[in-house]
């Protein structure tokens, strides 16, 4: 066998383990990524949905958060503005995570059925961490 | 001075037009007047900018509040490091900064080319030209940095207190300068490809190039890791964001393209792919800035959401589509000059580390598409996070690693058993015993066995090396041992060079291993109560809560929590952790401004890193949240950047570093693959 044709085959090797490991991950980890509202209509279908993994991207409903910090226990709600569920995280939270002014979050974690979202896992994005709206006139 | 700025960055969008038309019509060939013309054009442009900046950093330092940028990210209670970094610490003065560097690359790709290349400049030229334009285009007509404000207020916002960080003033202009310069080896290809010159010329050219631009990325990423690391206090320093893996990528093909123009240059092969990945290394440093800015694939990096972003999207669309049509209509010309003889050769082992490399970074592309192209495929959003990068990329890395430890170890063209036999048994052995001695140790964890393994497989293929090396050289020349070290890698900076780099690297994947034996453990303390941590070699750490402290700073209100460390019973001293809250002077009130950031309190030796986190008091009384961490390794990290920046200074110094003359170097192994042939020179 010519060099070349055993390269192409190990190179076809290669691209196969790539595209096998990319599919088993994507098979094996990928997780919907939803609104509130995208949510609500997947449970309204199919009511199996519940308890799935999965990550909801949404803002804090401002006010909503009431945090027991013995128990590092954290009870929120996010809204997309039609659909609003409460979230409870236990741990850490990063320090962008207020309920001040609209601040993005994705919560990952599942939706029980009792209607909390039980969250494993709170990344919050702020608005103003590299931009900031223009100022106005006091 | 924003007229002045103003009408700067005008006079360098005209000027870059100018020398992009002139400069691919080609209409300057036999024209000295305009060859000239296009070269001056491409200075001017830099004064152009330097001007620009300059007015934006008087701006800045002067506090000119009635600027918008200025005011979004300055204050009169900023200290003037921070004030004076303010100038890339938002979207419009980071565009300034990276027109301003590309410029500078630009000029100084036209001044300090050899005349050898003159058919080739006037080419460069016009695209280094015709992207600095663009970018100036993206600042006059979307993201102005010297825009005003209806009025001046008395006070800037601030910067935010994360971003008050010496790592992270000096980790977004590190990466810039990589994504910048890359701008240059893509220009030279380019040209190569108008001017049908196809020979190994430019990859001449840009040899020094292409290795500052992967030092800067290196660098870049490093200290991205670093800061997330020190400043963000999740405990780790990479997550596989995907903006982290914008900068990753281009570093990918970067790499892939290093080892695979050493075979272009010694066997004539791999035109075509090389400049693949050229073009495709430039595109993706495009769509890293695409994906930084425009806020289409949700990140927590993400700059505000912007149609900044679309002029990205746009010019990526357009640079590749010319880059690759160019491409296919020289392909004919492109020919290899030999094939493949064996697939137990030099070439066949950096072949497949190209594959790897582009394999890692299609998957990384995947990943982080994948939100979009499940969307526009099934109407769904599914997202992939660390496990799935982790799952593909660990096994493909450590294949990588392997071939890093195998690559230099074999010869060109064809390895005979003997050879084989010669230069594997150390470097195996070395692998070898690592792994009996951590299986001894009671490592059973199978990914950091094999990470750790083949580190020392790689770390004896360098040491036989040098080692042979350096015993040659004493044998022929009769150097003293120092003197045959320092002048066996300054005769030969690449391949000694890339050796060095080789060991950084290594450093590098044993810090990621460490990762595997990470520790963590969240409390919430009483002044005088503890928790215990057992590390991973079997020490038990004891946290005590001693207090919280409050006092006013400069520009903050800090908060502090003290913790005493003791390891087996025995006292370790204090650490500190911090939750600061910034504040602007309104009226004669403190303003809180931004959210409160946490200082985290990190204790560094060779093995493992204590990381505490304090989280906040309970309730206002001296309870504490805590997380504690113990982070195996991690310093390997850090100290493997240094030991690649050194490597990859040393390989890129000044001056020829190849005295042996070109046919003795075809048969020896090692990567020194310089220059064939008399081109270089002449």
């Amino acid at each position: 066998m010519k060099a070349g044709t055993k390269f192409l085959i190990g190179a076809a090797v290669i691209v196969a383990s790539v595209g096998f490991l990319i599919t088993e991950g994507v098979k094996e980890t990928g997780v919907y990524f939803l609104t509130p509202t995208e949510l609500a209509s997947k449970t309204a279908a199919d009511p199996t949905f519940y308890d799935v993994g999965l990550k909801m991207g949404a803002k804090v409903v401002p006010g909503s958060i009431r945090r027991d910090p013995a128990t590092r226990e954290i009870d929120f709600k996010v809204s997309d503005g039609r659909q609003i569920y409460p979230v409870r995280y236990r741990g850490l939270v990063p320090d962008t995570f207020t309920d001040a002014n609209d601040i993005e979050v994705v919560v990952e974690g599942r939706l029980g059925h009792d209607g909390v979202f039980h969250a494993t896992d709170v990344l919050a994005k702020c608005g103003s961490r590299y931009e900031a709206a223009k100022p106005t006139r006091a | 001075m924003t007229l002045l700025g103003q009408f700067a960055l005008w006079t360098a969008f005209l000027l870059g037009l100018w020398c992009a038309v002139v400069g691919f019509s080609g209409r300057w060939r036999g024209r000295p007047d305009l060859t000239a013309s296009v070269t001056r054009g491409v200075y001017g442009i830099c004064a152009a900018l330097l001007v620009a900046a300059a007015c934006l950093w008087k701006a800045l330092v002067t506090h000119d509040f009635s600027l918008e940028y200025v005011w979004a990210y300055t204050s009169r209670n900023l200290p003037t490091y921070y004030v004076l970094s303010a100038f890339w610490a938002g979207q419009k003065g980071s565009l300034l900064f990276w027109a301003l560097v590309l410029s500078l690359f630009a000029s100084a790709a036209q001044a300090l080319s050899s005349r050898r290349y003159a058919a080739l400049l006037p080419y460069v030229a016009a695209v280094t030209s015709a992207v600095v334009a663009f970018f100036v285009s993206v600042m006059l007509f979307a993201a102005n940095p010297f825009e005003r404000l209806a009025f001046t207020p008395l006070d800037g916002r601030g910067l935010n207190p994360q971003l008050q960080n010496v790592g992270m003033t000096i980790h977004p202009p590190m990466l810039y300068l990589g994504y910048i310069s890359i701008t240059i080896p893509f220009a030279f290809a380019i040209a190569a490809l108008l001017s049908r010159k196809l020979d190994t010329g430019w990859i001449h050219a840009i040899r020094k190039w292409t290795i500052v631009s992967w030092i800067f990325l290196s660098v870049g990423i490093t200290l991205g890791m670093w800061w997330a690391y020190v400043e963000l206090g999740w405990g780790g320093y990479w997550a596989w964001d995907p903006v982290e893996n914008a900068s990753l990528l281009p570093w990918l093909t970067m790499t892939a393209f290093l080892h695979s123009v050493m075979i272009q240059e010694k066997r004539g092969m791999l035109k075509r792919w090389n400049l693949g990945l050229i073009v495709g290394t430039f595109m993706l440093s495009i769509f890293g800035t695409f994906i930084t800015r425009s806020g289409v694939i949700a990140s927590v990096h993400s700059f505000t959401q912007s149609n900044v972003g679309y002029f990205f999207l746009a010019f990526l669309v357009v640079a590749g589509a010319f880059g690759f049509t160019l491409l296919y209509t020289r392909w004919p010309q492109l020919e290899p000059e030999a094939r493949l003889e064996s697939m137990v050769s030099r070439e066949a082992a950096f072949l497949f580390n190209n594959l790897l490399f582009v394999g890692i970074a299609f998957s990384v592309l995947w990943g982080t598409l994948f939100p979009i192209l499940s969307e526009l495929v099934r109407g769904t959003k599914i997202t992939v996070g660390p496990p799935f990068f982790n799952r593909v990329n660990v096994p493909l890395g450590l294949l990588l690693l392997a071939l890093t430890g195998i690559g230099p170890l074999i010869a060109w063209r064809k390895a005979s058993t003997s050879n084989l036999r010669r230069q594997f048994t150390w470097p195996l052995g070395a692998g070898g015993v690592t792994a009996l001695v951590l299986l001894a140790l009671g490592m059973r964890d199978g990914y950091a066995l094999i990470a750790f393994s083949l580190a020392g497989f790689v770390a004896g293929t360098v040491t036989q090396e040098f080692f042979r090396g350096v015993r040659a050289r004493r044998r022929i020349h009769g150097d003293s041992l120092p003197m045959a070290f320092i002048r066996l890698v300054g005769r030969n900076r690449r391949r000694y060079g890339g050796y060095i780099v080789h060991v950084g690297i290594l450093i590098y994947c044993v810090g990621f291993a460490g990762m595997a034996f990470k520790r963590e453990r969240e409390a919430t303390l009483k002044p005088g109560q503890s928790v215990e941590l057992r590390s991973p070699y079997g020490h038990t750490y004891r946290f005590t809560h001693v207090g919280i402290s409050q006092y006013q700073a400069l520009n903050r209100i800090v908060s502090a929590a003290t913790v005493q460390v003791a390891r087996d019973g025995k006292a370790e001293g204090v650490m500190t952790s911090e939750k600061r809250q910034h504040f602007t002077m309104e009226n004669g009130d403190k303003v809180p401004s931004f959210e409160p950031s946490t200082e985290v309190a990190i204790r560094s030796d060779l093995r493992e890193d204590l990381y505490i986190v304090f989280a906040g008091p309970v309730n206002g009384t001296e309870e504490a949240v805590y997380r504690f961490t113990i982070n195996p390794l991690v310093w390997w990290i850090w100290y493997g950047g240094f030991v690649l920046l050194f490597g990859g200074i040393v390989t890129m110094w000044p001056g020829d570093g190849s005295p042996m003359p070109a046919p003795a170097r075809r048969t020896q192994a090692g990567y020194g693959v310089t220059l064939v042939g008399a081109g270089e020179r002449s």
